[in-house]
């Protein structure tokens, strides 16, 4: 009952949204659903799944906590971003090649839409229709992502659409093996399918339900921006509009990780869960790897958080590989990065707004042209960096320590990453808030952009300090429910 | 029904060696639609027995879709846009020519060695599935131009689709929502994504979409 209203909710808001006229009354609805989304998501936090194809077990929960929380911050900072886009053209970041915006309401709408579908991703207590809210998921972004209409926008779209389109085809077909691999099963195949029926597990036979998750993950793997399936993920991070990258860093990556994390689920169930571990640990190790080189040579402010992102996704993939406490600490890194990576996005999107550009050669001192953005900046990247007191210094330790317990080379390889990564973005973030002041015209800053960021960092700070009794059993029910040893 | 469901599959292959040999998108064009008819009619061929209202709907809009609606578009695209209907390749014809005959020996050669753990309709069906879907995989990676890269996804589509067929009966709603949902999905969405590259770039060559690097 709660579950159905949380999807439906958001989906009939953004149908309305579609039909109300541009300003502040479609602005305002962001916000207001936000809030409703995220107070049904905490009554729902105690409702146990029941038979139906919607549910929230532990897992579904945890990241539809994490989705609305996310959503709520977007949408408060979404509606000083709106009120502030010019009505008309306005110029690209180089000053030529003027654009314009798509219409508000369709961004309004489709933004509540995006939100709907994402809920449903966690929601979803059957293969069938998990792969259809992820599907769902692409079809609502693409239109956020072309948001302003210029070339470079549309060629992100286009790549994004295109890669993720073949990453949903593979995993519809990993979704077709499963059902090969189940064929010899009494119940005849597509029992599998049902989350429920995890019990069921060992009359899968163990060669195609290998092949089936080899294709479930690198399906959802594109959508998370596992390397070398995440070439979509840094030019859609950077074109979308700041509050779009917010979401997507912060909510559609961790949806497209369930995807997986439910494919790891039937694989434990059938005994085949060192097999999903293994894979699982290569693809985290090389995102981490191929992320950080990457995060060394970044000169553009979004591409390098986008970047960062594909190495956090890493940290969770590895997290799960590894088993034992990395599968908790998976899921709490996944809650810190998302509040994190949000807050970095937002104010990126205030600087890009301010200086009207990403690229670092031509950014400085934004901590005392920007103070709160400036300093919101400078302490997500600690946050992110995986210093204390923050959240992420907790989550990394206990993947490291679940990595030293396998193997003292993937604990090695992790460090270097996390070194490197580092050594990236120190260099750019103390250049923007630190370097030569860049001269604008004084700007005031408002609290519709500041309070958004502020919020989630205090809420990581907090995390770091003391984990609520509630959240850590929460995680404690999700990690156990992966089935990973 | 076997000569039938033989008929199609080979109509298949020469679509996929078709859409690879071919160096004029016009061409191309009428290959992916002549591949949806053949795709759309395999269903009645593969279950004579069990044609029901489900089967009847998904071949009617699956035919209607890729063999109408989609080439439809595409055409508009390339007149209005005035494409040079030349392909444009990355790779030679000869070469994708020996691709396309290459990914069907592998396809057949593994599922020799891994044979399925179900009998599937026809012994070709599940091979020219994934040699479609590999075909489909390389065009979109081997030739530049957008409207090529949709064609290619269109193709990689019709694999899957094809392999949905053979395990239609032990899962029919995860088969046919997830078929319904991917056409609808690369019709449309990709449709008017080319739409809108027409009217921006005047072109839609995907050598000239790269400013985004790095």
């Amino acid at each position: 009952m709660l579950v159905s209203l949380l999807c439906l909710l958001p989906a009939l808001a953004g149908l309305v949204a579609f039909w109300l006229p541009p300003g502040p009354r479609v602005r305002r609805l962001l916000p207001a659903v936000g809030a409703v989304h995220l107070l049904l998501s905490v009554l729902a936090w105690n409702d146990p799944p029941g038979g139906g194809w919607l549910g929230l077990d532990a897992l579904g929960r945890v990241f539809l906590g994490i989705t609305s929380l996310v959503f709520l911050a977007a949408s408060v900072y979404a509606v000083s971003y709106l009120r502030d886009e010019p009505a008309g053209m306005q110029p690209d970041m180089g000053g030529e090649d003027p654009f314009s915006n798509a219409k508000e309401s369709v961004f309004v709408g489709c933004l509540l839409l995006f939100l709907a579908s994402m809920t449903l991703v966690c929601a979803s207590r059957h293969l069938t229709l998990l792969w259809v809210a992820i599907e769902a998921t692409t079809l609502a972004s693409a239109p956020l992502i072309y948001f302003h209409r210029h070339r470079r926008s549309l060629e992100a779209t286009w790549k994004y659409l295109l890669v993720c389109s073949v990453g949903i085809g593979l995993a519809l077909l990993g979704n077709f093996l499963l059902v090969l691999a189940a064929a010899r099963g009494a119940s005849g195949g597509a029992e599998v399918l049902w989350l429920d029926g995890l019990a069921h597990g060992s009359e899968l036979d163990p060669h195609w339900l290998r092949l089936a998750f080899i294709l479930l993950v690198v399906g959802y793997g594109t959508k998370m921006g596992l390397v070398p399936l995440h070439t979509w993920l840094p030019d859609t991070h950077s074109e979308a509009p700041s509050v779009v990258s917010a979401l997507l860093s912060g909510a559609l990556l961790n949806c497209a990780f369930l995807g997986i994390l439910r494919a790891v689920q039937i694989c434990a169930g059938a005994g085949q869960a060192t097999f999903a571990q293994h894979v699982l640990v290569g693809f985290g190790l090389l995102s981490m790897a191929v992320a950080a080189l990457f995060l060394l040579n970044s000169r553009d402010t979004k591409r390098m958080l986008a970047y960062s992102s594909v190495e956090h996704m890493g940290i969770l993939a590895l997290g799960v590989g590894l088993g034992g406490g990395g599968v908790f600490f998976a899921l709490f890194h996944a809650l810190n990065h998302s509040l994190c990576k949000a807050a970095m996005f937002l104010v990126a999107g205030t600087f890009l707004s301010t200086f009207r550009t990403r690229l670092v050669a031509r950014l400085g001192g934004a901590i005392h042209t920007l103070p709160i953005a400036g300093g919101v900046w400078v302490a997500g990247f600690v946050a992110l960096s995986g210093t204390p007191p923050f959240g992420l210094f907790l989550s990394e330790l206990g993947v490291l320590r679940a990595g030293l317990q396998v193997n003292p080379w993937i604990a090695a390889a992790f460090l270097a990453s996390l070194a490197t990564a580092f050594v990236g973005m120190a260099r750019v973030v103390l250049t923007v808030a630190l370097g030569p002041p860049v001269l604008v015209p004084p700007v005031r800053e408002s609290w519709g952009k500041s309070l958004p960021p502020l919020a989630l960092l205090a809420l990581a700070l907090m995390l770091g300090l003391s984990v609520p009794a509630w959240l850590a059993e929460g995680l404690r029910q999700a990690a156990a429910l992966v089935g990973v040893s | 029904m076997t000569g039938t469901v033989d008929f199609l599959l080979v109509s298949m292959i020469l679509a996929n060696l078709w859409v690879l040999g071919s160096s004029r998108l016009p061409s191309c064009i009428r290959a992916l639609a002549f591949q949806g008819v053949a795709l759309g009619l395999l269903p009645f061929a593969l279950y004579p027995g069990h044609i029901t209202w489900d089967l009847v709907m998904l071949a009617l809009i699956s035919i209607t879709l890729k063999a109408v609606v989609f080439p439809h578009l595409l055409k508009r695209a390339l007149l209005e846009a005035r494409v040079d209907p030349q392909v444009e390749p990355f790779v030679g014809h000869g070469v994708s020519l020996v691709v396309g005959v290459a990914s069907l020996a592998l396809s057949v050669a593994l599922f020799r060695r891994h044979p399925l753990p179900i009998v599937p309709p026809s012994d070709l069906l599940m091979p020219v599935a994934v040699s479609t879907l590999l075909v489909g995989l390389f065009v979109l990676i081997a030739r530049r131009k957008a409207l090529t890269q949709a064609l290619g996804y269109l193709v990689f589509e019709n694999g899957i689709q094809a392999f949905g067929l053979g395990v239609l009966k032990h899962a029919p709603l995860m088969v046919e929502l997830g078929i319904l949902l991917d056409i609808f999905f690369a019709v449309f969405v990709m449709g008017i994504t080319i739409f809108h590259i027409r009217r921006a770039f005047a072109t839609l060559d995907t050598l000239e979409m790269a400013e985004l690097r790095g």
